[in-house]
């Protein structure tokens, strides 16, 4: 090891309250290379960033820059010792332009004033320099997610970052605005930048890391090289466990139109055309996927169906009745169930029992209620069954569904979706933030559900869900369906090209 | 793309200032027709409106410092209450009006403090902290006030020399007591920070997004510290302005309000120091007609309906006009630090 190493971290150990969130890290990252920091929700990545950047203490344990001892007290010093972080969240200003975004917290200044001239300049410097193309007078706001990433890197090099974090930068990306990262990654290693790219996406580390650090339950399980691995390698080490990529499922055998949808016309909350005119059926024993990059119109198309948003123009027919509108209620008791986008706003109530939240759907009925009284031992027994039956991991069924993991909550919302007769599901991002386990576990309930003869939406960014579960895919674009397809005649560059907004002759309405 | 001044750009230019330019215009024709008409009255009601609006855009300048770095004051309204009376009973034991004035600053900045203490450092809600404050301001001058003290004198006009003697805007303009002139130059000085600083444009940023921020090294709780101090020195001001300046003396709840006109005038200014100037002027003006109209006795109507005026306009504007202002995103939410 004679080389210097521009970061490194021996032995950190950070503990939360019952959690050991790094449990003695170590972690190198050698000069102008690619490293990527794999694992789990919950296993440790963010927190061990968080503390190369200042944000966290850690108990114990040291870092190194450039093979010289440090203390990062704040991200100030990580700053001035040149680490850079993206986070996954941007830390951008939405109303702010891209040069005062970019000077924030270092401004140029004559005598008093802000210099945002040398701030345009910075920006054009820098962009030419690194092959970053943006408009340093245009609005965060009015950008699209893959430039306003590029800004949040032009920040952290007109600090001079030298070690560069990408918190899960790809996850809001197209698979094409993934590409061009992965092409701005390589220009940035061979000017001699570090960078450090946490993700838990397989294909990805595959195709960019020049080292791969696995994390699992706090502690590093290993480094490889995508030369020594492969994907199906990388999941046992992230998971502890081999674990199935590829859902086995049947063919589709679909039969009558549960769920109808005409020129369906919804708006947003600042009164925006945000779905217009989509049309499409869902029949039962298929799973129709609707594709697209967050933002289209999925989830005022989602909320539309599900009875929680106005209806602007068209119909909602289910089994040939058109339902009443934002009537949830009518809706759950002629059959459908639905996963909403994020559960802790919209499908859990997170300060009542897990017992309570297993009954908000059927509360007011038989067994659960007598008259306007309710029966206790009735939602008790409901419960342990549930949580047994789906393998949600709690102390108690007492526990506040706030307390538990992402997975094990989103456990508790499919179990109370499917254990009533459902016709319909509707699932928005249902395995969305959720580890390898958890997502294989609510793939293979969701694919029981359609071969029980369930019509099943499933609205994903992910395209890799979509690809694996889906028997039909539309894509949606600004609020449109550009395209219906069948899932086995597709290819993920067309599927790509589609969610980018571009028409391709072979992707033909199939429907 | 950048400003479109340049003759070249002239369409951009109406497109963009049409509207302004023809209401300023408007003004003006309408302010000098009704000056030839009576003169002294215009002079008049011009001149009381400048004054009426002196406390409401200080007020204004204290509210939207605090929001535009995300903490709301409610607490105005008492900041300048305690202030009236704190620069009056300084004024009357020492007899000097500059000390008094000094006085209502420092008492304005400190009920700032307490503001930033509790919404900032102890994460009171923002609305719960600004009633406090305006429980405690009206329990204290209720208590502590005396009938019969009476100030050495008041603030009176300063004529600026030659420029008195410009028909109209002479009188108006150039002929105001000290306060009136400050809030005039305390417009520009808040728009220029916060629009053209480093310190402006951290504030916006703490705003907005205050975590930004933190993760680029600002410390969100200094900033929010410093602008809502700075800000109730400013509703300091405007009580100094009541006791001293407008009235030269105190009354029992003599803010009667302003400190909340102060807050719609903010909202209806969209956040902004010359909105809210804009708007104060207005409510100003709204205020100076009641006056003119309840003694000027040209017309019939009972004075308690002139006296809804101001209120009334409060009430239209913020419930109809206000229409797409965005307040600041971050706007009364407090930080809490990560690890």
């Amino acid at each position: 090891m004679s080389e210097v190493l521009a970061l490194e971290v021996r032995n950190i150990v950070k503990r939360f309250p019952g959690v050991l969130a790094n449990d003695h890290v170590n972690f190198a990252l050698r000069k102008g290379e690619v490293h990527a920091l794999l694992g789990e929700n919950g296993a440790g990545k963010t927190t061990l960033m968080n503390i190369i950047y200042g944000l966290y203490h850690p108990d114990e344990g040291e870092i190194f820059v450039n093979g010289e001892k440090v203390t990062i007290d704040s991200p100030h010093d990580a700053i001035r010792l040149g680490i850079g972080m993206v986070h996954q969240h941007f830390m951008l200003v939405p109303v702010f332009t891209v040069a005062e975004n970019l000077i924030l917290g270092a401004e140029p200044t004559k005598g008093w004033t802000l210099n945002l001239d040398a701030a345009r300049e910075a920006v054009r410097r820098l962009s030419e320099q690194y092959g970053l193309e943006v408009d340093p007078d245009e609005v965060i706001e009015d950008m699209p997610v893959g430039v306003q990433q590029r800004v949040e890197i032009l920040k952290a090099l007109y600090r001079d970052a030298k070690v560069l974090v990408l918190d899960e930068p790809t996850a809001v990306l197209t698979p094409q605005e993934v590409e061009e990262l992965f092409v701005i990654m390589r220009q940035l290693t061979e000017r001699g930048v570090s960078i450090i790219f946490i993700t838990h996406k397989l294909k990805e580390v595959m195709a960019i890391a020049d080292h791969i650090t696995v994390m699992r339950r706090g502690k590093v399980v290993g480094t490889t090289t995508p030369a020594e691995t492969n994907e199906q390698g990388l999941a046992a080490m992230m998971v502890g466990r081999e674990v199935v990529l590829q859902v086995e499922k049947s063919p589709a055998k679909p039969k009558d139109v549960v769920l109808e949808v005409k020129d369906l016309v919804v708006e947003d909350e600042r009164h925006l055309v945000a779905v217009d005119g989509v049309s499409f059926e869902v029949r039962e024993g298929e799973i129709l996927g609707v594709a697209g990059v967050q933002g289209n119109g999925q989830t005022e198309l989602v909320e539309a169906i599900t009875g929680l948003r106005h209806i602007r123009g068209g119909k909602v027919l289910l089994r040939g009745k058109p339902t009443p509108e934002r009537n949830p209620r009518y809706l759950i008791e002629h059959g459908m169930a639905h996963i909403p986008e994020d559960r802790q706003k919209h499908g859990l109530v997170l300060s009542y029992t897990i017992a309570d939240n297993l009954v908000l759907c059927t509360y007011y009925k038989p067994p659960f209620a007598h008259g306007l009284q309710r029966n206790q031992a009735a939602i008790v027994e409901n419960a342990q069954k549930l949580v047994g039956q789906f393998d949600v991991r709690t102390p108690s069924i007492f526990t506040t569904a706030g307390s538990l993991s992402g997975g094990n909550q989103q456990k508790v919302i499919v179990a109370r979706e499917f254990s009533r007769p459902i016709k319909l599901l509707v699932a928005n991002q249902p395995t969305r933030g959720l580890d390898v386990g958890s997502i294989e576990y609510i793939h293979k309930r969701i694919i029981s559900m359609r071969d029980q003869g369930a019509a099943v939406l499933l609205v994903s960014a992910e395209l890799d869900e979509i690809t694996s579960l889906a028997d039909r895919i539309a894509v949606m674009y600004h609020g449109k369906i550009v395209a219906v397809v069948d899932a086995d005649k597709v290819t993920r560059t067309e599927l790509g090209l589609l969610m980018a907004g571009s028409k391709i002759a072979e992707a033909a309405p199939a429907v | 793309m950048t400003t479109p001044a340049s003759f070249a750009n002239w369409k951009l230019f109406v497109k963009r200032w049409g509207w302004w330019l023809a209401g300023a215009v408007a003004l003006a024709v309408l302010i000098g027709y009704y000056y030839a008409k009576s003169p002294q009255i215009t002079e008049a009601v011009l001149a009381s409106t400048l004054r009426q609006s002196v406390p409401l855009v200080l007020g204004a300048l204290c509210g939207l410092l605090g929001e535009r770095a995300a903490v709301i004051n409610i607490g105005i309204e008492g900041q300048m209450l305690l202030a009236a009376f704190i620069a009056f009973l300084v004024n009357v034991y020492t007899g000097n009006l500059l000390l008094g004035v000094l006085a209502g600053v420092a008492i304005g900045a400190l009920l700032g403090l307490l503001l930033a203490f509790m919404s900032v450092s102890l994460k009171i809600d923002q609305i719960i902290g600004g009633t406090v404050i305006n429980i405690l301001a009206i329990g204290l001058t209720g208590y502590f006030y005396k009938v019969g003290l009476s100030a050495h004198g008041k603030l009176n006009p300063i004529p600026l020399g030659p420029l008195t003697k410009i028909p109209l805007i002479g009188t108006v303009l150039f002929n105001n007591p000290p306060i009136t002139y400050a809030s005039i130059l305390l417009v520009f000085l808040v728009h220029y920070v916060l629009f053209y600083t480093p310190w402006g444009l951290r504030t916006r940023a703490v705003g907005e997004h205050p975590r930004a921020a933190d993760t680029l090294g600002i410390n969100v709780y200094l900033v929010r510290y410093v602008n809502v101090v700075v800000g109730g020195a400013l509703a300091g001001l405007a009580g100094a302005y009541l006791s001293l300046e407008a009235v030269g003396s105190f009354e029992r709840l003599m803010t009667n309000g302003r400190g909340f006109v102060a807050l719609a005038v903010m909202i209806f200014g969209k956040w902004t120091p010359f909105g809210a100037w804009g708007a104060a002027l207005l409510f100003g003006f709204a205020s100076a007609l009641q006056t003119q109209l309840q003694f000027g006795g040209q017309v019939q109507i009972p004075h308690q309906f002139i006296g809804m005026l101001p209120y009334l306009l409060t009430i239209i504007v913020l419930a109809g006009f206000v229409g797409k202002a965005r307040p600041p995103a971050a706007d009364g939410i407090p930080y809490e630090k990560e690890g």
